[in-house]
């Protein structure tokens, strides 16, 4: 039996090494690991892990309703616009990226609406996760037990990125939330898809890279604009990633040092830049003006 | 602190924000089990951040919900104003400063059937959590994680050896404690955080001392 007491979450090479030594996937290992942290059975961490998957389908299902708003009128019905092409067939992309894009703006929007959703890292970037993962599910008939397994990929990668990086804007900026939320997506779709661990990784470098040093500048400081449209951005991303890492495209920076580099550029990113509402698209005329209707006045 | 993959994939919660959203329904619902009975009408006092931003972020609704008793993740929670009227909670709100008060501060003020009302002051910190700041005239600091008693009782010599005595016997363990009172041989109030569950031969035991007004378990939220 092998021991994960070693195990620290602080490097996912380390991870790769111990998957690719006893010849499992990396969501075995962590389950594993989990399991025996936490004093409690796999099968109990698995049907816990299970219910996310469960929320995750429902908060798809309530974000696509045309009418809802979000609280502070700001935003809603995107996801049913963006579904609508993708049902005729007539979207650019094709059906998969379509009914990616439809899932993430809709679990987005359901968490604008006050609705239930699973913070997959933060609840600003919730929609990525399950919107890459549901639909390379259905796309693929990928039985549940595999789709539930690739979460555990998908948290052990971002509990590398918390512990190494931050999974917080006000901390690293949108490259922490929606920027891990990607990384993590991506990982678990190659899991789902079949790829290595190293694939698996590769994927999480790949995606993290794309979005570096993106900022966190939500208008009027609510989880609305930009955000619902960065997590369909992100669920683009994760699978650019996947994509190529199931390729066999490499990162030719590793992710480990991607992840270092992520949290230099966030500590060195302004204040104004990471969920202040000081600066970026909230400092814009149209963002102070929207905030102006929602507040009356001027954060 | 050593993450689990159920702080990355979670919690989950009712949207938008866990400091907007989940911390003000632990605030309403902290209040709700401070007043002890069912509530028919409520005065929330927004200050601050919460004042500036709560229409936007559904707090007011949050902590509706709260008072109602819904828990973070009840999905119920964006209707809960209709819920309320259709209970006949009657609500009202208020904007206005608390001075000295953490930004996101609510005070909220619940009355009962019977007339008897709670006043109690709470903020949330972030991710969800609260700190309990104020119940009635007493300041206080509870988080709300452990089961808390709470006893007003006279300001005079040995009330907290009677108290503590009781707990020792039925071997409760303590790991918060605090005491305020509004002036002295007026009221005064404990609060005693403890480990694990509580049960109500405690505080049975306890109300037998004819200088205790009250002493009412606050369940962890």
């Amino acid at each position: 039996m092998f021991k994960y007491e070693s195990l620290k979450y602080d490097s996912l090479a380390d991870l790769v090494a111990i998957a690719e030594k006893i010849d499992m996937p990396l969501s075995s290992v962590v389950l594993q690991e989990q399991a025996e942290t936490a004093e409690t059975t796999t099968d109990a961490m698995y049907q816990k892990m299970a219910y996310a998957l469960e929320i995750m389908r429902d908060s798809v299902k309530d974000g696509l309703d045309p009418d809802k708003r979000s609280a502070s009128g700001l935003t809603g019905g995107d996801a049913y616009k963006m579904m609508q092409p993708v049902k005729e067939g007539k979207n650019i992309c094709g059906k998969v990226f379509g009914e990616a894009l439809t899932k993430a703006l809709a679990v987005s929007e359901t968490n604008a609406s006050m609705g239930r959703i699973v913070a997959a890292p933060t609840a600003g970037s919730c929609g990525i996760l399950p919107a890459a993962i549901l639909t390379i599910a259905e796309d693929r008939n990928i039985p549940d037990h595999d789709v539930i397994m690739a979460l555990f990929t998908a948290s052990a990668v971002g509990m590398v990125i918390a512990n190494n990086a931050s999974i917080a804007g006000a901390e690293g900026g949108c490259q922490a939330e929606c920027g891990a939320a990607s990384a993590m997506a991506a990982a678990a779709v190659v899991e789902m898809c079949g790829g290595t661990p190293q694939m698996c990784v590769n994927a999480c470098a790949i995606a993290l890279k794309n979005i570096l040093g993106l900022v966190c500048d939500p208008v009027a400081g609510l989880v609305e604009i930009p955000c619902i449209k960065r997590n369909a951005a992100g669920v683009g991303n994760a699978l650019v990633a996947a994509e190529m890492a199931l390729a066999g495209i490499e990162s030719a920076i590793p992710a480990d040092e991607v992840i270092m580099a992520m949290k230099k550029v966030g500590d060195a990113m302004s204040s104004a830049l990471k969920e202040t509402a000081e600066g970026g698209l909230a400092a814009t005329p149209t963002g102070k003006k929207l905030c102006q209707k929602v507040f009356g006045c001027c954060q | 602190m050593m993450l689990q993959v159920f702080d990355i994939i979670g919690p989950v919660m009712i949207g938008p924000s866990s400091s907007h959203t989940a911390g003000a329904v632990r605030i309403g619902k902290y209040a709700r089990s401070i007043l002890g009975s069912e509530p028919v009408s409520a005065h929330i006092c927004f200050s601050g951040s919460f004042a500036k931003t709560y229409k936007g972020h559904g707090t007011d609704k949050a902590i509706i919900a709260g008072i109602l008793g819904m828990e973070t993740d009840d999905p119920r929670i964006r209707i809960s104003m209709d819920i309320a009227k259709e209970k006949g909670l009657e609500f009202t709100f208020e904007e206005r400063d608390i001075d000295g008060a953490h930004p996101n501060t609510a005070e909220i003020t619940l009355t009962d059937y019977a007339g008897k009302t709670a006043l109690v002051q709470g903020c949330s910190i972030g991710g969800g959590n609260i700190i309990i700041t104020k119940i009635n005239d007493t300041v206080v600091s509870i988080n709300g994680k452990s089961d808390t008693l709470v006893i007003p009782h006279q300001d005079i010599p040995g009330m907290i050896a009677v108290v503590t005595k009781i707990l020792a016997e039925k071997g409760v363990n303590v790991h918060g404690f605090s005491l305020c009172r509004d002036h002295k041989g007026g009221t005064a109030v404990m609060t005693i955080e403890i480990d694990g569950d509580i049960n109500e031969s405690v505080t049975g035991a306890i109300l037998e001392n004819p200088h205790i007004f009250s002493c009412t378990i606050l369940k962890a939220i």
